[in-house]
């Protein structure tokens, strides 16, 4: 039998996450290799923006509206209808490296022994199984896994691909939920919304990042004054979080967000390593930082040797001027 | 409250050296062992809950016998006991065993709140948490910003990390925690947690004793390879200062279309 690669889709507010478009693309990709064939899960309360999305990426998308799921934690519900596919033969399951998908994975490992793959940054297909690719160690490795089980379970890193839609749309196919969830389901009595977080980290097209160079909290005033000029997103190292200076759901890195926007300009970031494997496949990489010898230097585009309470200012000024001209 | 917390020792990641062994699998012997740091996060919220609430925290941990010695310091940081299962039969242990192992000792302890960390420093697959709480049949919330429990009313609250903030999400306790930096920095053992951990107990116990058949055959993944990570090439650096540096940056950023 062919095998068949199941890209499980995140949805988040009801849209449906970059990250599930490149765990599309890339099932669709190795179910090409493997002369199998691919098909895409969304599981949501109105999965129907997300389902037809998703077909852009992948043949066949499975589509299944679950009402529960609007006061819930999705993996529960998302994993009752993995089960369900993998009874049905899907062999390969795939999903983001995200609370979410790590959620669901986890527990279908926990439930049927399959191997788990993690952190996926491209998957292959040998001898009838797929070949990860994963940075590991913090980026000072890069290994290359497989399993032995009759099914396999795979997280795609975020970033780690580029979405690419099909040339031929897929089709929705809709769905009626299994009956409940497959495992207790945590209720939402609140959804918070913070203070400058109405675009993503993940989603932002430029994403202008505080380091330990800013000094101190008030420093991130120029940080998002310099993004708001570039109308991107603030971000922050890990040093500026455990610093106390901004809350963690902005930090870059191996531990917090991992983002790959068209421009990433780094202020008195140094660069430590858990932050570059968070942000080294941004498509552009600036900054400003004291240090010559800083380790951003290995991997900036451009590299500014400057005091960025100077600079920082002065290209604030300096954008909103071309772009106001 | 009764907090079991997941503890795994991994190779201390601040003194950078870590590895791959020519076994294709971690090399452990290049830095000390430190309890993970997702798992220090969640010991440092058991330890407050229970400083609020009363009871006891306990660690499970499973590792080569030697993870006692982790073990001690997350004692001394001031959990109450520990649990380490330890069998010859778990080297290199993959995640499904690692998961059924850790339930199954689990199940052997009464607890309202599991704290687990959200990943490992060393493997980073986040996945045990998950699967444990599956296997037990609990709730899992993750990942933690903040845990508070209603002891009365058998419930936990949790303020889950979501792209745009955070979600408040309820269960009924017993359940299943994961746990990151997010809530807080955790202490320093004292002096006087350092002299009581020496007399704190650890129990270890075999497979056999927790009730699990010694894994056969092969685990369900492998390594087959290592390598050095693909680094990025450097671009251009400039000294320029000030207003001139302002120009020459809007000036790339204009030729690379990103203003």
């Amino acid at each position: 039998m062919p095998p068949v690669i199941l890209a499980v889709a995140d949805v988040v507010d009801g849209q449906l996450t970059r990250l599930s478009t490149e765990v599309a693309t890339l099932a669709r990709g190795l179910a090409a290799e493997a002369g199998g064939v691919a098909v895409g899960l969304v599981v949501a309360a109105s999965p129907d923006a997300a389902a037809a999305e998703l077909a852009g990426y992948v043949g066949r998308v499975i589509s299944v509206a679950q009402p529960a799921m609007a006061d819930t934690v999705p993996a529960p519900f998302v994993l009752a209808e993995v089960r369900r596919l993998v009874d049905e033969g899907a062999g390969v399951i795939v999903a983001g490296a995200t609370t979410d998908g790590r959620d669901v994975l986890g527990a279908l490992v926990a439930f049927t022994g399959f191997g788990y793959l993690a952190n996926a940054d491209a998957v292959a297909w040998a001898d009838g199984a797929p070949v990860m690719t994963s940075t590991v160690l913090g980026g000072k490795a890069v290994v290359r896994s497989t399993s032995s089980t009759a099914g396999t379970a795979i997280t795609v890193r975020a970033a780690a691909i580029t979405a690419d839609a099909a040339a031929v749309p897929g089709t929705v196919e809709q769905r009626a939920p299994a009956t409940g969830p497959a495992v207790p389901a945590a209720v939402v009595r609140e959804r918070v919304a913070e203070a400058g977080a109405q675009v993503s980290l993940e989603e932002a097209r430029i994403v202008v990042v505080g380091g330990r160079g800013v000094g101190g909290p008030e420093g991130f005033d120029l940080v998002g004054d310099v993004a708001d000029a570039l109308g991107g997103v603030v971000g922050a190292s890990r040093a500026a979080v455990d610093a106390g200076w901004i809350p963690y759901a902005r930090q870059v890195g191996q531990t917090g967000r991992i983002v790959k926007p068209a421009l990433y300009l780094g202020l008195g970031v140094s660069g430590a390593m858990q932050h570059r494997v968070g942000m080294q496949r941004s498509e552009t990489i600036v900054c400003v930082n004291r240090d010559p010898d800083a380790p951003m230097a290995e991997i900036a585009d451009l590299f500014v040797v400057a005091d960025l309470f100077e600079v920082g200012p002065a290209l604030a000024a300096e954008v909103r001027a071309r772009k106001g001209a | 409250m009764r907090i079991l917390v997941l503890t795994k020792p991994v190779p201390d990641s601040a003194v950078g050296a870590e590895r791959m062994g020519p076994d294709n699998r971690l090399d452990r012997t290049t830095a000390p062992a430190v309890v993970n740091g997702n798992d220090e996060y969640a010991l440092e919220a058991a330890l407050q809950l229970v400083e609020a609430h009363g009871g006891e925290v306990v660690l499970l941990t499973m590792a080569p016998s030697n993870g006692t010695e982790t073990m001690r310091k997350a004692l001394a940081m001031g959990a109450n006991r520990g649990i380490l299962v330890s069998d010859d039969a778990l080297a290199g242990a993959d995640i499904p065993t690692t998961i059924r192992v850790l339930a199954a000792a689990a199940k052997d302890v009464e607890f309202d709140l599991l704290l687990a960390g959200l990943d490992t420093s060393d493997g980073a697959g986040g996945a045990v948490a998950a699967g444990v709480a599956a296997l037990l049949g609990l709730p899992l919330l993750s990942p933690a910003a903040l845990i508070q429990p209603d002891p009365a009313a058998g419930t936990v609250s949790v303020n889950r990390l979501s792209s745009k903030g955070y979600d408040r999400i309820e269960a009924p306790m017993p359940a299943v925690v994961s746990c990151t930096q997010a809530l807080g920095t955790p202490r320093y053992p004292s002096l006087k947690g350092i002299m009581a951990a020496r007399s704190r107990e650890i129990l270890t116990r075999s497979l056999a004793d927790i009730g699990v058949d010694a894994p056969a055959g092969e685990w369900s993944s492998r390594v087959l390879d290592v390598a050095p990570p693909v680094t990025r090439a450097a671009g251009r650096t400039i000294t320029s200062q000030g207003a001139d540096a302002a120009r020459e940056i809007a000036d790339f950023l204009v030729d690379r279309r990103i203003i």
